[in-house]
């Protein structure tokens, strides 16, 4: 996993290496400083003369400098990689997900994929700022504070035999125990907030009920139980500060008692005043080193939920695999599914469809229908291999659409897609997807073809109109024509609209599908519809049934025979939606 | 982490730094002050064994010639037991807060959240409809993150340095005023520039958050036009386009982390300057012979100069700890500031008095209220001069010349009289827009009228208790909300008394029972996240079923079939059915099949009420609904 994101850390190695070695010379400093401090006050002390005084003045003053120096720079660059870092991953991330197919998108659910990108990327960045500002630094002040506490202090430095291991131990002891806990805690707390939205997204029902109260207890009880469980892991954590202190008060006691006396029984020989408050010193050093080493182990066993996470999309294998020798040619717009079967995915039970066997020639229209669940969906997206077949063929122009090139094939075949979308930008903007190139003419021709021209140009700004992110500025109507003129302008060999003209009304619909049939007849048209109405001039029309094709016909044959259809047609003609009362 | 995204919108303003403080003291008011004082204590104590150290360091120096460790351990041992004790009391003061403050935060963040939550439970629908979700989860989590870390690590740090400060300038003033204004000197300087540093981080981090957001933005719509994006190739473009955006944010956090890190270095390092300074000054003063003011009335001497270099590192390491929180402090006190504008809203104004009983109706039809529970309800109706009346509760819903508008000064509704007899169903037929949800948000209250009345039973609903007003008015919506927990619970939320058997039954009613009862746990399988594992149709009949077992006389249904499927919607059709049976019904349909066989139906245009009748009025009249019926028009 750590080599996974090392990766992501690329142009910014350098900035790290760098925040690693200043840090290390500030590290230095900062343990040179308080010697020459301790010097300066000796010779104050002593009565040295002021020039001597303002010389050591003079070092220290040039050494804090440095020290700042190398402060600020290891700052910055330490600012530089760490953002950079987390600007990589983010774009690794988003990257990969453009090489994500349509099962690699099921599998993750959009808004996780969005904390992935923000949160948990956040998470990340702070503790690899930590790790290269400390994670050389603090065991080498450690190892470093060690050595000179030895080398000063002699025999005194057996202090540390004893605290070292107390305070390593009380520390790991700490977080082991604490981290299990805010884990534990953090998942319910996520749930709780879960809650909350729940609450304010139900507030209509909330209210429409009067269950203000219930909605107090049952929130109140919860959160109680939440703050005893966060309550008892921060304990934990702050056992931390005592447990600190309690080792640099037992270093500071034992190296004042023990010290005066070996001091004074050996009259200043094995052990010196110096000495005494050099331990001092190093000890406060060694201790924080120690406490500092805890937290960067607490911060990465934090963050590595986080990292795990971020890691998951990284290493997502997309799971459509390119043809070797692309066909870079489609001849024509025919369809033919060959024996198909499709899961969703090789665990499932169910097939999402079974035994499909349909042949559609080029030009023609072909209306699918059936109710929720019976796999009209699925079966169009074989066509553009948003997903692929699980058993048997799917061909367009004669040959297979594993054999062509993906883009040219998802060019060729437009697919207005059931949950449409449009982006914040303007209309021209959105309507360009279909493609970049297109004229002001073409993309109003269009719209004329969708029957959206009309009402755009109604707009104050025309096709400057700004679309609000999740199009909330146009009637759900309006949106689905926009996508229509959208996958026109790609001029498609095959348009597949999946129910997609459902909050249109029948008179504008039966209007666009009459443009179809005038301005792009050589165009192959897919239509999946809730409403009988939109299907029933086509040259065939598909009603489906648990993943199957339960019949397959013109209106007026199916009519005749299969039952499905004709329960549908009455139920549809009776509530008076049909549009027959209008032709 | 999470308390950068949200840095602070304007500055902190002291009088919210005081209500936190007061808030906290009222929830504790003697853990509170112990805290503080031990907190006080155990950093007072922190200065002591200086001192000692120095004296024990002293006595060392006087006996280490001669070597007679058994003179010195007399003078030794007393000083180390006094910094034993001492240590001891100082552990204990350090247990103590410590704990004390780890239950303190938490407990003080939990009653903030309950208290925020109480609170929203009382607001008016005009809250939620006018403030985003996403904004009001910010509360819960964004803002309360931010006091968290200001009171478990800000407030703290600041009465500890806050005291050091304080005893160490005194000591200092007390040694010598000249060398005082020097170390004063430094720390404004230190001041001057954490302010300037410090305030280029804070206007980084904002510039940071704004392009955090614009990112999340980003993503978000892209994340959730993924399908659509590979459909139109158009992954390229995507990346491009973020590649854009997310530079651009790693410049601006690049820049706000820079300020802060370079921080501690400059702080620290001018402190070291300042040191020096002192130093240098303190052996002018001693060659100078310039005469010393202080309290302590000593003439320059080392032993001044050298406590008073220690006691400079001391105050600058304070100050430079004191630094280090402002940041939080400003964004702790930006989110205290959200929270308590949260907790501050106007709750939701309940004048009625008059409420819903149950009642006992004799043969004759009078009315006499009764504990227990009938099935049958009536109105309370106090009267100032003291006498009750009570009205059966019937469903007669009537809507006399109502004005109404969201915003002050602009009407939605115009002049819409409505009446709706008890068992009557009537439809509301329209385009969005029109005011169709609108009048059913004035008749449960969601919202109050600018003009005209409405009357329940006969009775002007402001007088009726809001919360007894919506539970003779169930309602079902488009948008099916179900909580987490079981099947059972869910229906259960209509009525919290009803039995496991009346909940069944609800569910047969609203043909849900059949379903139900081929989940994998019955009724007792757990739904989350909005009973994902459901269809929609599934969800709506739980929803039904839900309103079913409140058994309300006056049933709202708002586009309650229009996002399931012609097949399924013929299934739930049945189930509602049922349900209008003998109630007083609003249904407000997309399908007009849905509304065919209502009492009475409402066309509405922008507001006014154009055409009423009976279907088949309608239909002869050729008029508006004529045309939606025949489809020339779309219900958008």
């Amino acid at each position: 996993m750590i080599k996974r994101l090392a990766k992501c850390v690329r142009e910014y190695k350098a900035a790290s290496i760098l925040t690693l070695i200043f840090i290390v010379g500030e590290a230095i400093l900062e343990t040179f400083i308080p010697f020459i401090t301790a010097d300066l006050v000796n010779r104050i002390k002593n009565g040295t003369d002021m020039t001597e005084i303002l010389k050591t003045g003079l070092l220290l003053a040039v050494m804090a400098c440095i020290s700042l120096a190398c402060g600020g720079i290891a700052g910055f660059t330490c600012a530089k990689a760490s953002t950079g870092f987390a600007k990589n991953l983010r774009k690794d991330m988003l990257y990969k997900i453009q090489s994500f197919t349509f099962h690699n998108i099921d599998k993750f659910s959009s808004s996780s994929l969005v904390t992935r990108m923000t949160t948990d990327v956040t998470n990340v960045q702070m503790s690899f700022m930590m790790i290269i500002r400390t994670a050389i630094r603090s065991p080498l002040m450690l190892i470093f504070s060690i050595v000179m506490a030895y080398v000063m202090g002699g025999a005194l430095a057996t202090a540390f035999v004893v605290v070292i291991p107390v305070l390593a131990f009380g520390l790991y002891m700490v977080s082991r125990k604490a981290m299990p806990a805010f884990r534990r805690v953090f998942k319910k707390y996520d749930r709780l907030n879960e809650s909350i939205e729940e609450n304010v997204r139900a507030m209509r029902v909330v209210k429409g009920f009067s269950r203000e109260e219930y909605e107090k207890k049952k929130f109140g009880d919860a959160a109680e139980d939440i703050c005893g469980d966060f309550t008892r892991a921060e304990r934990i954590v702050a056992l931390n500060t005592p447990l600190m202190q309690l080792c640099m008060n037992f270093n500071m006691v034992f190296v004042l008692f023990i010290g005066s006396k070996m001091t004074i029984e050996s009259m200043g020989t094995t052990v010196d005043v110096g000495q005494i408050s050099a331990m001092l010193t190093y000890g406060m050093q060694i201790l924080m080193s120690l406490m500092m080493l805890s937290m960067i182990y607490v911060m990465i066993t934090m963050s590595a939920e986080s990292a795990k996470r971020i890691c998951e999309v990284l290493d997502e294998v997309p799971s459509l695999s390119e043809a070797e020798n692309p066909v870079r040619e489609i001849k024509d717009g025919s369809i033919d599914f060959n024996d198909v079967s499709f899961k969703y995915s090789k665990t499932a039970k169910k097939n999402a469809l079974s035994d499909i066997n349909i042949h559609i020639k080029s030009g023609m229209t072909v209306g699918i229908i059936g109710g929720t669940g019976s796999g009209k969906s699925s079966l169009v997206q074989l066509i553009p291999r948003l997903y692929d077949v699980t058993e048997g063929n799917v061909q367009v122009g004669g040959i297979d659409v594993k054999e062509y090139d993906v883009k040219l094939l998802r060019d060729s075949v437009a697919m207005v897609l059931q949950k449409n979308l449009l982006f914040s930008g303007t209309i021209k903007e959105n309507l360009r997807w279909g493609n970049e190139n297109a004229t002001d003419q073409e993309l109003i021709e269009a719209c004329r073809l969708a029957q959206a021209d009309e009402f755009v140009s109604i707009f104050p700004d025309g096709y400057d109109t700004k679309i609000e992110q999740g199009g909330t500025n146009v009637s759900g109507g309006q949106k689905q024509r926009l996508c229509i003129a959208r996958a026109l302008l790609k001029k498609p060999k095959i348009l597949i609209l999946d129910d997609s003209t459902s909050a249109v009304d029948t008179k504008t619909d039966s209007l666009i599908r009459k443009g179809f049939k005038e301005y792009i007849p050589e165009t192959t048209k897919i239509i999946i519809a809730q409403r009988v109405s939109s299907v029933e001039d086509a040259d065939m029309i598909i009603v489906m049934e648990n993943g199957r094709i339960a019949d397959c016909g013109t209106h007026g044959e199916l009519l005749e025979r299969c039952d499905i259809y004709c329960e549908i047609y009455k139920q549809q003609t009776n509530g008076g939606d049909s549009d027959e009362a209008n032709e | 982490m999470k308390q950068m995204n949200n840095m602070p919108r304007k500055k902190a303003n002291p009088k919210t730094f005081g209500r936190v403080i007061k808030l906290l003291y009222s929830y504790y008011p003697k853990l509170l002050p112990l805290t503080a004082f031990c907190i006080l204590f155990s950093s007072a104590s922190a200065a002591v064994p200086d001192l000692l150290i120095q004296q024990i360091i002293a006595v060392i120096e006087k006996w280490y010639k001669t070597g007679d460790w058994a003179s010195a351990y007399p003078e030794i041992l007393p000083k180390i037991l006094f910094l034993i004790g001492l240590y001891v009391v100082s552990l204990a003061a350090v247990i103590v807060y410590t704990q004390f403050m780890a239950y303190i935060t938490q407990g003080f963040l939990n009653k903030l959240r309950c208290t925020m939550f109480d609170g929203m439970q009382n607001l008016p629908i005009r809250f939620f409809d006018t403030h985003k979700h996403g904004d009001i989860m910010s509360y819960y989590t964004n803002d309360i993150d931010t006091l968290r870390q200001l009171v478990s690590q800000s407030l703290p740090a600041l009465i500890r340095a806050g005291a050091v400060v304080i005893c160490v300038l005194g000591i200092m003033l007390y040694f010598s005023v000249w060398m005082t204004l020097i170390v004063l000197a430094g720390v404004a300087v230190i001041m001057l520039v954490s302010k300037k540093v410090g305030g280029g981080s804070a206007k980084y981090f904002i510039r940071q958050q704004k392009s955090l957001g614009r990112a999340e933005g980003f993503i978000q719509e892209m994340m959730n036009g993924q399908k659509v994006i590979k459909v139109f190739c158009h992954e390229e473009e995507c990346k491009a386009d973020f590649d854009k955006i997310n530079d651009a944010l790693c410049e601006d956090s690049c820049k706000a982390h820079a300020y802060a890190n370079i921080l501690g270095p400059i702080i620290q390092n001018i402190g070291n300057i300042l040191y020096v300074l002192v130093a240098v000054a303190g052996g002018l003063f001693l060659i100078s012979d310039v005469p010393n003011v202080g309290f302590s009335g000593m003439a320059f001497s080392i032993s001044i100069v050298v406590p008073f270099l220690n006691m400079t590192k001391q105050f600058t390491g304070n100050v430079n700890q004191l630094t280090q929180q402002i940041n939080s402090i400003v964004m702790g006190m930006a989110g205290a500031e959200r929270i308590f504008a949260l907790m501050d809203e106007a709750a939701e104004a309940d004048d009625g008095y008059v409420t819903l009983v149950n009642a006992e109706i004799d043969e004759n039809g009078n009315v006499k209220e009764t504990p227990k529970h009938t099935g049958k309800w009536a109105w309370k109706h106090p009267h100032g001069d003291g006498t009750i009346t009570y009205t059966p509760l019937c469903g007669d819903v009537r809507l006399f010349d109502v004005d109404f508008g969201y915003v002050e000064g602009k009407t939605v509704l115009h002049n819409v009289s409505v009446y709706a007899e008890p068992g009557q169903k009537v439809a509301f037929v329209g385009a969005t827009g029109a005011g169709k949800t609108t009048i059913t948000n004035l008749i449960n209250r969601f919202y109050d009228i600018a003009d005209g009345k409405i009357r329940y039973d006969g009775i002007n609903i402001n007088k009726i208790k809001k919360s007894d007003l919506r539970r003779s008015l169930g309602i079902v919506l488009q948008e099916t909300n179900l909580f987490t927990g079981t099947v059972m619970e869910n229906i259960r939320y209509g009525n919290l008394e009803a039995t496991d058997e009346e909940c069944i039954n609800a569910a047969i009613l609203a043909g849900a029972d059949d379903f139900i009862t081929r989940l994998p746990n019955g009724y007792d399988t757990e739904l989350t996240n909005n009973g994902a594992n459901l269809s929609q149709g599934q969800r709506q009949l739980i929803a039904i079923a839900r309103a079913a077992v409140a058994d309300p006389p006056v049933m709202i249904m708002d586009e309650a079939t229009s996002s399931i499927d012609t097949r399924t919607e013929s299934i739930v059709q049945r189930g509602m059915d049922q349900l209008m049976k003998g109630r007083t019904v609003f249904v407000i349909a997309h399908r007009l099949s849905t509304v065919k066989n209502s009492d009475v139906i409402m066309v509405l245009e922008n507001g006014s009420i154009i055409e009423r009748g009976t279907h088949d009025e309608l239909i002869a009249q050729k008029g508006k609904y004529y045309q939606l019926y025949t489809g020339a028009f779309e219900l958008e």
